[in-house]
């Protein structure tokens, strides 16, 4: 159905109905208990983890399909990000024209880079991503022509007296937020029942809608000769083309597409928050996406969506316990052992996340090549295969 | 545009170009030798750093006594510190030391460098030569996250002054000595010695593998890893050594830059990313490539931080290096001094 | 019936080594012809200059035609001329099926073909042809396998079911039967037989192994130091004075 195989299908329906449940499914503590500071069903972080999804799924598409390792996509989910908040300021407040010409932008973006850096192929193409997202870093904070565009290191955002050319115009009152049609993005639905409250926001299923289908194009990406000649890419370059093939182009579609994706995402960041900042273009940016694909696991269809939400939940969880809260959860231990206890943990949590992470994802890459959904799933087939033998 | 203003610019390059050929050195031979990619280099740079931080805090652990004969604000007596070494040799010499600590960290971060090259490679990168050079990125990458996030654990996220010792501090005036007016062209004592002290590694590097039959063998190795193995000579020992040896490269220059830049936890990421530009800008697995490419591109950097340029193309020192690397790459993919083929695939 | 391939005054140095010396050839039209000679005449080297892998110094290699140095191997490819390796060179990640896919899409698409949006498995057609040739080759029940795990025998038949797929004009193998075992070798070469026969392809072969050659070849080349010295049906090659000298003089 919708020219997805059953499995495929399946599995994306399971992916729809957790975006859907997720507001309900993240918020599993009452308000009242000591615990609901570590929900995570507010809309912020929600939002994140699905446009970090699709920004992972994109860089997937390249690095997983193709094994063309890029070091430099945060420039497209920067190029976005500017875009889009033009477009707010420009144009209209509504999102739509913003995260469609965020694409666009990211994908000309990409376009020229990945033609110049697809010249090279191994370490010379990571370096020269890594090379030339660093020049948009440095031209967007700091180069005269182009700070006009970027706001350089203060930012770009949106303001009162914008022209807004197809709104009506109003220089009085608040500035207004990002809508569709009249619907505010940051418009909320609260629902409590008993003891729990449950927020479902406009913005959120916005970027879930938005989702749902980016993960549908990648899946459809994916299954198709199309995608089977990235595969091929990946696994042997030089006899593609004594096939008949030229993977040049093949490669270039990857990235421009991937580019997209990171376009979207970062066009998606400005639509739920109208600002941009040069940040987003810096390579430790692009090292993050790296890091999520990763941690999912590379290659695998949902392993990227997996990986975004693990590491944006994570990182706010971890970074709000701090030491008095870790005392609080070994006091039942004898003061010296609770001490001890609370030694070992707390440089790995709060402002430690970052060594946890980069001691998850050394792990991962030494032990589990596959990330946790490639882990997941020799876990699976292995029990599998032994209840089969048993039979 | 005057000539004392050209040649400032060339003297400001070559002390950020000095940093960045050690880096590129000690990344270049990694390649070399144990064709890896080491994202975690620029970690050891950092590391070496602030082994200069360490040794000055160690050098300065007092005593603390109190004076009865003085009071403090409280009324109090007055605490007074002093450092262990004034009690063992004597304030003198005990205030030279750790005036000093700088240059005295260089005998610290070497055996300390060589132990963490070492237990780098064998603990981690040697069950990397035979994964894909994605996996050994993806795998130094995250060790140099952990490097990073550790270092900021112990001595926080600010940057940290370890000056240099007193006698090198303030500027040599050298305008005076080609004939122009004194203060024209002042260039800092520190940077000469990091300059000089940049040299003399570099030599040092380059002679143990000249001169050396170790060095005949690593470079053979680097030649044709293979064959050399075939001839029985126990390859992998010597490449730990030299992992160690690139470790303690990397390492020396930390600790030298640090008077000239005070060291954060940040340090290594922002230069790892610029000494791989020079990497393979110099080409990927020559040495003198790294060493030329670190100095233009040093200099490089300094002339388009002049005024008049920065007026005419704001910012663009910023990024000179990046656009000049990708011109150079795509005109040549092999780097300046590089061999065809390598890396490629 | 004309000359599919003529090779004439090729010649290619690699340093100080004259690997080709003034090769001249000419390939029949729906022909197996094979190439022989010592190790290092350079059969391989030959090979490799009609694909595009190595530029010759000089010469012309003309196929119908078309001069095929000077053009990229996926160009030379699209052709019709499609090349089986010595040594496997598959795509280990891929299952079987996808390897055969992947030139039957080439064959039919071209060098690039964005078609990104249709679904794999409504390529029945591609499907069925590669299905088709693995039938032929004996590797049907190996569908789904992941490529990498293949024996080596496997691997050698999948490569030449990645040529066969194309439905080439001209058929390059370089030795096609090499660390097969007799049974396999037999096998392969009924394959090819059959295959030059039904579909009329033209083959160059290149062989060590001389039971190989003289059953399948039509016409057989003996390349030595670099040159060919004999060019002649197979029945003339055996008692030929000149080629038992080249593999005499080769085997020192």
């Amino acid at each position: 159905m919708f020219g997805l195989s059953r499995g495929d299908l399946l599995l994306w329906l399971f992916v729809l109905l957790l975006v859907l449940a997720a507001p309900i499914l993240l918020n599993p503590f009452p308000e009242s208990s000591a615990l609901a500071q570590f929900n995570g069903g507010y809309p912020d972080l929600m939002q994140r983890f699905l446009i970090f999804g699709i920004f992972a799924i994109g860089f997937n598409i390249l690095f997983g399909l193709t094994g063309y390792l890029s070091f430099g996509h945060a420039a497209f989910l920067g190029a976005g990000s500017y875009a889009a908040v033009w477009m707010l300021k420009l144009l209209t407040i509504n999102v739509i024209p913003a995260i469609i010409v965020s694409t666009l932008v990211a994908g000309i973006l990409s376009l020229i880079i990945g033609y110049i850096s697809l010249r090279r192929s191994g370490i010379y193409f990571s370096i020269l991503t890594l090379a030339f997202a660093q020049m948009s870093f440095a031209a967007a904070a700091s180069v005269g022509f182009v700070t006009q565009f970027t706001g350089g290191e203060t930012g770009l955002q949106t303001a009162l007296n914008d022209p807004r050319i197809l709104d009506t115009a109003s220089t009085t009152g608040n500035i207004p937020a990002p809508s569709l049609f009249g619907l505010e993005m940051r418009d909320s639905f609260q629902w409590s029942v008993g003891d729990w409250l449950w927020t479902f926001n406009a913005g959120y299923y916005v970027c879930g809608f938005v989702m749902m289908v980016a993960f549908y194009i990648a899946i459809r990406i994916t299954r198709s000769p199309f995608g089977m000649m990235l595969k091929a890419v990946k696994s042997n370059n030089e006899r593609l083309s004594y096939t008949g093939i030229n993977p040049k182009p093949y490669t270039l579609a990857a990235f421009v597409i991937s580019g997209m994706y990171a376009g979207l995402a970062g066009g998606l960041m400005v639509a739920m928050d109208p600002l941009a900042g040069v940040e987003r273009m810096q390579w430790t940016a692009s090292g993050e996406v790296v890091l999520m694909t990763i941690l999912g696991g590379v290659g695998t269809l949902i392993g990227p969506i997996f990986g975004a939400g693990l590491i944006k939940y994570f990182e706010n969880i971890f970074s709000k316990i701090n030491e008095s809260l870790l005392h609080q959860w070994f006091a039942f231990l004898p003061d010296g052992v609770e001490d001890f206890f609370v030694a070992v943990i707390y440089p790995f949590v709060g402002k430690g996340w970052h060594l946890t992470l980069g001691l998850s994802f050394m792990l991962v890459v030494i032990f589990l090549p596959g990330g946790m959904v490639g882990g997941l799933t020799s876990l699976y087939r292995r029990i599998f295969k032994k209840s089969k033998q048993a039979n | 545009m005057e000539l004392s203003a050209l040649l400032l610019q060339v003297l400001n390059g070559l002390d950020k170009g000095s940093a960045y050929a050690l880096i590129a050195l000690g990344l270049t031979l990694i390649f070399g030798t144990l064709g890896v990619v080491n994202f975690a280099h620029g970690a050891l740079f950092m590391i070496g750093a602030f082994c200069s931080v360490t040794l000055q805090r160690l050098l300065s652990t007092s005593v603390i006594t109190l004076d009865e004969t003085k009071l403090d604000f409280l009324g109090n007596p007055a605490k007074i510190s002093t450092p262990y070494v004034n009690t063992w040799f004597g304030p003198d010499i005990g205030n030279a030391i750790i005036d000093w600590s700088v240059p005295l960290a260089i005998l610290f971060a070497i055996p300390i460098m060589l132990l963490i090259g070492f237990v780098m490679e064998r603990g981690l990168i040697k069950h990397f030569y035979k994964r894909p050079h994605a996996d050994q990125i993806l795998v130094t990458f995250g060790l140099a996250i952990v490097l990073q996030e550790a270092v900021k654990y112990f001595f926080g996220a600010n940057q940290i002054p370890a000056p240099a010792p007193d006698m090198f501090v303030g500027s040599f005036d050298f305008g005076v000595y080609i004939g122009m007016n004194p203060g024209k062209l002042m260039y800092p004592y520190w940077r000469i010695v990091y300059f000089l002290f940049a040299l003399v590694i570099i030599l040092a590097v380059f002679s143990f593998l000249q001169f050396t039959t170790f060095g005949m063998v690593v470079r053979a190795g680097m030649a044709d890893r293979e064959t050399v193995g075939l001839l029985g000579i126990n390859i992998d020992k010597r490449f730990t050594i030299m992992f160690g040896i690139a470790a303690a490269v990397a390492g020396l220059a930390g600790v030298m830059y640090t008077p000239i830049n005070p060291p954060s936890y940040t340090m290594g990421m922002d230069f790892l990313v610029i000494s791989f530009v020079v990497v393979v800008v110099g080409g990927m697995g020559s040495l003198p490539g790294a060493v030329l490419a670190g100095f233009l591109l040093g200099i490089l950097e300094s002339f388009a931080s002049i005024r008049q340029v920065i007026d005419v193309l704001p910012g663009i020192n910023n990024l000179v290096i990046y656009l000049a690397a990708i011109m150079i790459l795509l005109a040549r993919p092999r780097g300046l001094l590089g061999r065809k083929g390598v890396m490629e695939n | 019936m004309g000359s599919a391939l003529e090779v004439r005054g090729v010649n290619k140095r690699f340093g100080g080594l004259q690997a080709l010396n003034d090769v001249n050839l000419t390939v029949e039209e729906g022909r197996i012809h094979a190439i022989i000679g010592p190790n290092g005449a350079g059969k391989s080297t030959l090979l490799n200059c009609f694909v595009g892998r190595l530029k010759p110094d000089s010469g012309t290699v003309m196929f119908h035609g078309q001069n095929l140095l000077g053009i990229l191997p996926y160009q030379v490819n699209q052709v019709g001329v499609s090349r089986v390796f010595q040594t496997p060179e598959i795509f280990a990640d891929l299952t079987v099926l996808e390897n055969v896919m992947i030139p039957a899409l080439a064959h039919r698409d071209g060098i690039f073909e964005m078609n990104a949006m249709k679904p794999l498995l409504k390529e029945t057609d591609i499907r069925k042809k590669a299905v088709d040739v693995l039938e032929d080759i004996g590797l049907h029940d190996k569908l789904d396998m992941t490529a990498s795990s293949m024996s080596r025998g496997d691997k050698r038949r999948l490569e030449m079911a990645m040529g066969l797929v194309q439905e080439p004009k001209l058929l390059l193998l370089d030795e096609p039967t090499a660390g097969m075992s007799r049974a396999d070798t037999n096998n392969t070469i009924e394959v090819l037989k059959h295959i030059s026969k039904s579909r009329a392809i033209t083959m160059i072969i290149i062989e060590h192994d001389m039971h190989v050659v003289f059953t399948l070849a039509d016409r057989i080349s003996v390349l030595a130091q670099g040159t060919v010295i004999v060019e002649d049906q197979p029945e003339n090659i055996k008692g030929n004075k000149k080629v038992q000298e080249a593999y005499l003089g080769g085997a020192h």
